[in-house]
């Protein structure tokens, strides 16, 4: 046996878990950013309860965070951990199924008492075997009790000493994989800038933990992981959820219209209302609404009234948000409503990702209310998509929906800060002339109305929601109704102009086309490069625009054997192709368990196909 | 000196045919919204005329100003937005006791209490007239209609007991057939700033006749309407000799001058401005037979303003804030560079 075992690997993905208030998110985005800031390219997956604080040390109260982080491009936080952090027996029992076989283990031994292991529901003294977890390393710390030897010169409380844990645990891990101390440090002292005290024993404990790595080497594995090789220029570490944001605050710089927000706290997208409640230094409005409808509600108002306007939501919330939708689809008013996906239906899996809200956003309304759909990919893409959303709907007057979900709106990985000038412009169709102004008088090439802001002289004008004519005034004419129901239609089809092609990852023709969309692109992406890599004859083609469809989404599709459709639902998207692209057959790969597709079951669901 | 800018009702009129039934309430409640718009110099561009659900809601398409027309008892929500996107706009808000008081009922009170400086007018005619004839929140008990055809077993809403309960800075009541009332208390609402909440009381000829008519008969309304003037006596009755006064326990009492040694000093003087709301709210809750119906302006209190809070609060964070432009966000915090 050698006295230090260095491993050295391309990528490694490590789960933090532990209670709901162990600090393991907070541990977890600390490591990442060490790791993005070392120079690895990383992606990372929060994975917590909805419960704010389920009984401690129970195993539905366990919150886990998992970052992959690598020498070579990463797409995915891991299907599964090479190295697990376990601060109780919970957190063993709730993450065995999420282990790579022969992973590393460690955890807090003094933890693993009699009475913790009955909280978890073990039955035996042995969790590692009634986990099936034989073969894995496994090391034991005792990090309560070296926690509390580290701090016994501050006279803190057992309460505080135990809050400091997690802090050992990030030492540890970070001399595991040599990362530099200086960055975490650094957050410490600036997020504890007013209690020095706090401060400081966070810190006595960070390094303790990782001296404690460096002197009993003989025990715990060292690995080394490269930094990756990646484009050049200023990055940051940002989630779904803040590009989204920042996605809407570069669209109104862009356009020159006031940026409103008119949203409810709703389980995953609040982070988007309090991330632009921070941003009265730009000039936002945010308004934290009664309720989903009025949030949206306050949104049309301020879309008529001349801003940017925006509604943020998940499932239950654009249930509500419905009728009004269809009320910014009839008016023809710009508007960007954002669905952060949760699992449903109700109130479903509010805190795990899905994608089972693409058929209510394509068509749950009244009437034949189409709007434009789009969807993310990345968490950085959020920024784009969100920037894009709000293009389409000020130049087209028309409302966008745009989706991303839990994962991506959580999830965070390094992003290449464009600078404003790189973005398009935006122009907003302002009405131009108060002599011929009607309200629904349109651009014949994109069918797209004038918006007359209120306050301008000489455009005052009526919309609402009944049928109207031209003029805006009501109209029961059933002629009219038929010409403005289709005119509507046709309006988000040639969005179609603005929509990019459809590209194809890998090569342009063969036997299996993966086909997917929204926030599965890094599970498709790294399924495609390692079916690719042992030799298979595979493409993917992931969509961002689901309404309208890329043009050349039949011509990508005539070029492949056999396509399969995967998604985190029962198949909305192929039922929605074979409505669409009808003359193609769609196999599908489907997954409703709250989480992202593993990389391994997308191949497999491949492999099977190949065979047929 | 500015020039005051002279308007005329026909300028707020717009093209469109009025719809309403003959002999509707509604046409008296918009002459007196238009007359009250030409005499407030502003001009018809900076109007937004905001709406739900239900026959007074069609009020936009009749405006010459911006309307929007929405949709059901959202109509508070909606130019809550319009007035916070563009607070130099003068937004008002016509709405009904079905679109305010039951589907709607939860943003008329969130509306209140952030004190948004709309305008609203509440068409109250207790009944549902679009859908021809079903009771509705401000139906008093017992009211048969087609869904309660023996009676109704639910009490009504009384909307400025909502207003006071949200904490409302201004409440007035009306009556469709007083347009010289009408245009009083609008023009006050238009004055003041925060929400100003307007019930009129609306006749609907077709599905609800005379449901106001025990308050608005000739021949005795005189006695059964307390026309409320802030620093007033408040006096009333055919012989001007009627009033309102405490009684021995502190609750109101209505009073004849010259009886029981009652004299002029012992009728109470309105005053709209007092901010605690407890007589106001015992003026709103009189009602016949024991009482008049108390009418005009019955609180109008200052407070803070959401709209002009929210411009303020923005004003405040740029004058010392680091962010002045996307760039500027899109770099500050950790970064790192990749060379």
């Amino acid at each position: 046996m050698k006295d230090t075992r260095v491993t050295e690997m391309e990528e490694v993905a490590i789960r933090f878990s532990g209670d709901s208030g162990d600090g393991m998110q907070l541990t977890g985005t600390l490591f990442s950013d060490a790791s993005a800031l070392f120079g690895n390219d990383i992606s990372t997956f929060p994975d917590y309860p909805s419960e704010i604080r389920a009984p401690q040390g129970t195993v539905g109260g366990v919150s886990g965070f998992q970052v992959q982080f690598g020498r070579k491009q990463i797409n995915t936080p891991g299907d599964f951990a090479h190295v697990l952090i376990a601060m109780n027996p919970a957190a063993l029992k709730a993450n065995a199924k999420f282990m790579n076989p022969g992973g590393t283990i460690i955890y807090d031994v003094d933890s693993f008492n009699e009475k913790n292991l009955a909280k978890a529901n073990f039955t035996t003294d042995d969790p590692f075997a009634e986990c099936h977890l034989d073969d894995f390393v496994k090391i034991p710390v005792p990090m309560t009790e070296l926690t509390r030897e580290s701090l016994k010169e501050f006279g803190l409380d057992n309460k505080s000493i135990l809050r400091s844990k997690n802090m050992f645990a990030l030492g540890l891990v970070c001399w595991m994989f040599n990362r530099p101390l200086d960055y975490i440090d650094e957050y410490i002292r600036t997020k504890f800038g007013k209690k020095p005290g706090v401060a400081e024993s966070n810190i006595k404990v960070l390094h303790d933990g990782f001296n404690y790595g460096m002197n009993l080497q003989h025990m715990t594995p060292n690995f080394i992981v490269h930094p990756a090789e990646i484009e050049k220029g200023i990055y940051r570490n940002i989630s779904g959820n803040v590009a989204t944001a920042w996605g809407f605050l570069a669209a109104s710089e862009k356009s020159g219209r006031p940026l409103f927000l008119g949203s409810y706290p709703i389980t995953p997208a609040t982070e988007i209302l309090s991330t632009l409640s921070e941003r009265k230094d730009l000039g936002v409005k945010t308004f934290q609404a009664e309720d989903e409808i009025a949030g949206i509600a306050s949104a049309i108002g301020a879309s008529f009234a001349g801003n940017l306007a925006i509604t943020t939501t998940s499932g239950p919330g654009l249930a509500l948000k419905s009728e009004a939708i269809g009320l910014a689809v009839m008016a023809e008013v710009p508007l960007v409503i954002v669905n952060v996906q949760r699992g449903g239906p109700s109130t479903g899996l509010p805190t795990k990702t899905e994608q089972s809200d693409l058929l209510q956003a394509l068509y749950g309304r009244n009437g034949e209310s189409p709007a434009v759909v789009i969807a993310a990919s990345t968490p950085s893409d959020c920024f784009n998509y969100a920037f894009i959303a709000s293009k389409i709907a000020l130049e087209r007057m028309v409302p966008v929906i745009l989706l991303t979900d839990g994962f991506l709106g959580n999830g965070s990985e390094p992003w290449r800060i464009p600078s404003m000038s790189e973005l398009p412009e935006i122009k907003p169709r302002f009405a131009q002339n108060p002599e011929t102004f009607k309200a629904y008088a349109r651009d014949p090439e994109t069918l797209a109305r004038e918006w007359a802001i209120p306050g301008t002289p000489g455009f005052e004008h009526r919309i609402g929601g009944l049928e109207k004519n031209i003029a805006g005034n009501v109209s029961h004419d059933p002629d009219n109704h038929q010409i403005n129901s289709e005119t509507r239609e046709a309006k988000v089809q040639r969005v179609v102009d603005m929509v990019p092609d459809l590209e194809v990852y890998g090569d342009e023709e063969g036997d299996v086309l993966l086909v997917g969309w929204g926030g599965t692109y890094g599970h498709m992406i790294s399924a495609a490069r390692e079916l690719r890599q042992e030799g298979r004859n595979v493409s993917l083609a992931h969509f961002n625009y689901i309404k309208p469809l890329p043009k050349n989404t039949v011509e990508v599709f005539s070029k492949f054997k056999k396509i399969i459709v995967g998604e985190l639902n029962l198949g909305q998207f192929a039922g929605y192709l074979r409505n669409m692209v009808p003359q193609f057959t769609y196999y599908q790969v489907n997954k409703m368990k709250g989480l992202p597709f593993t990389v391994n079951e997308l191949k497999q669901s491949v492999y099977k196909l190949l065979e047929e | 000196m500015a020039e005051l800018l002279q308007y005329t009702v026909k300028d707020f009129k717009s093209e469109n045919e009025v719809r309403w039934c003959p002999g509707c309430g509604d046409y008296a409640i918009m002459n007196a919204v238009q007359r009250t718009m030409a005499g407030m110099g502003i001009p018809r561009e900076k109007f937004a005329v905001i709406s739900g659900i239900g026959c007074s809601s069609r009020f936009p398409y009749y405006m010459s100003t911006y309307g929007f027309h929405t949709i059901h008892g959202r109509a508070t929500a909606v130019a809550s937005g319009v007035k916070l996107a563009n607070p130099e706009l003068n937004v008002w808000v016509i709405t009904g006791d079905g679109d305010g008081m039951a589907i709607g009922g939860n943003h008329f009170i969130h509306l209140i209490r952030r004190n948004i400086d709309l305008n609203v007018i509440l068409f109250n005619n207790r009944i549902y007239g679009l859908t021809k004839g079903q009771y509705s929140p401000t139906s008093e008990r017992g009211k048969k209609t087609k869904t309660s055809p023996f009676g109704t077993i639910e009490d009504p809403f009384v909307p400025g007991q909502l207003v006071i309960g949200a904490r409302g800075t201004f409440f007035a009541r009306s009556i469709d057939g007083n347009l010289k009332l009408s245009q009083s208390v609008f023009e006050s609402a238009a004055s003041h700033k925060g929400t100003s909440m307007v019930e009129v009381l609306q006749n609907c000829v077709i599905f609800n006749d005379g449901a106001h008519d025990m308050l608005t008969d000739p021949l005795y309304r005189a006695d059964r309407q307390l026309i409320l003037e802030h620093g007033k006596p408040m006096i009333f009755g055919a012989n001007n000799d009627k009033g309102i006064a405490f009684d021995n326990r502190g609750k109101l009492k209505v009073v004849t001058i010259g009886e029981n040694g009652v004299t002029a000093d012992d009728i109470l003087v309105h005053d709209e401005t007092e901010q605690d709301p407890t007589l106001h709210m015992a003026l709103i809750n009189m009602q016949l037979p024991e009482f008049p119906v108390a009418l005009g302006v019955i609180r109008k209190v200052e407070a803070p303003v959401y709209d002009a809070e929210m411009v303020a609060q923005i004003k405040q964070v740029q004058q010392t804030a680091k962010v002045k432009c996307v760039d500027d966000l899109l770099k500050s915090g950790n970064t790192w560079e990749v060379k």
